[in-house]
């Protein structure tokens, strides 16, 4: 019988390399921050609370803010 | 060194984030929008003396630019945060590829940044909601939010100190029980709100909500995928391929 050589069929999944906390801790505090007040202009700006006045933030993303499931009016 | 490959994997996430929220656009305009008009027709039907009052915003721009701004910045913000968690996670979970982590994050993230709010205080169509309860639904759907993300975290570092000593299939399963139960407790102990008017009909509400869920859906997995992609090509780039083992000439 030919004798099968076993071969590494599926080469098992290279675990990446740990990213040291204070290389990310910069970047996480600093663009969390902006991405989270991003967030809070689409999901409740003039909504609970207001920064700007008025309610044409509120009215522009009426809809999506309807779609992604915050509370609205 | 490790710091551009932060910064580069934020950018990465932006675009996967700005790339799925595309696809989430898609799935809100044709899923979602026929059921917001239908909701704003009942609202108007239901309540004609201030049905008239200056609108600011156009229906058409509202369901137009007025949604993909809101869906795009959803999707850019919400990118660039999983894409620093993805830092923190990346050989931190398990032994799982940079592709397998980034759909392992993203599928996560769909649970505790969205399903798992959802179920206790769900999405709503216009003329469902009270306006003088918008603050208290606001707080709560938010606290509600981020419990869920914070227990779903104290839930993945449990099972990282279980591992050891129940193995990671025990330890899995007690992390994940243990995030259940929590949620469990909020969702009992939590106020209810519940003020969908008594003739709003009830199909309407299914796909609206439906259709949330759908937009979630498709732009959480779309990340997890596009993201994982770009992550996987950044952190081990293939190789240039040899064209068939020919030896390729020396140009003179």
């Amino acid at each position: 019988m030919a004798q099968t050589v076993a071969q590494p069929t599926t080469t098992t999944p290279v675990v990446p390399a740990t990213l040291p906390l204070k290389a990310i801790a910069p970047w996480a505090v600093f663009f969390g921050i902006l991405m989270l007040v991003l967030l809070y202009f689409v999901g409740a700006e003039q909504g609970a609370t207001s920064v700007v006045s008025g309610e044409d933030v509120h009215e522009w993303v009426h809809d999506a803010r309807h779609l992604l499931g915050f509370p609205c009016h | 060194m490790n710091s551009a490959t932060v910064r580069n994997l934020l950018v990465r996430g932006m675009l996967a984030g700005l790339a799925a929220g595309v696809l989430a656009l898609v799935v809100a305009y044709l899923l979602g929008e026929p059921s917001v008009d239908s909701a704003i027709g009942f609202e108007e039907a239901h309540a004609p003396a201030h049905g008239h009052e200056v609108e600011l915003v156009s229906r058409s721009l509202q369901s137009t630019a007025g949604l993909a701004t809101g869906v795009l910045i959803y999707g850019i913000s919400f990118g660039g945060i999983a894409a620093l968690a993805y830092c923190f996670a990346l050989g931190r979970v398990g032994r799982f590829s940079a592709r397998a982590t980034a759909l392992l994050l993203s599928g996560t993230a769909l649970l505790a940044v969205y399903v798992v709010p959802f179920l206790k205080y769900p999405a709503n169509p216009p003329s469902v909601g009270d306006p003088d309860t918008i603050g208290k639904r606001t707080t709560l759907y938010f606290l509600m939010m981020v419990l869920s993300v914070l227990l779903a975290v104290g839930a993945t570092i449990l099972g990282k100190r279980l591992a050891p000593r129940l193995g990671t299939w025990y330890a899995t399963v007690s992390a994940v029980a243990a995030f259940a139960v929590l949620i469990g407790l909020a969702y009992e102990f939590l106020p209810v709100i519940n003020e969908v008017p008594g003739d709003f009909p009830a199909t309407l509400l299914w796909r609206f909500r439906l259709s949330a869920l759908a937009i979630q859906t498709v732009l959480w997995g779309g990340f997890g995928l596009v993201f994982g992609e770009l992550a996987e090509r950044m952190l081990n780039p293939r190789p240039a391929t040899v064209p068939s083992g020919r030896s390729v000439p020396a140009a003179n």
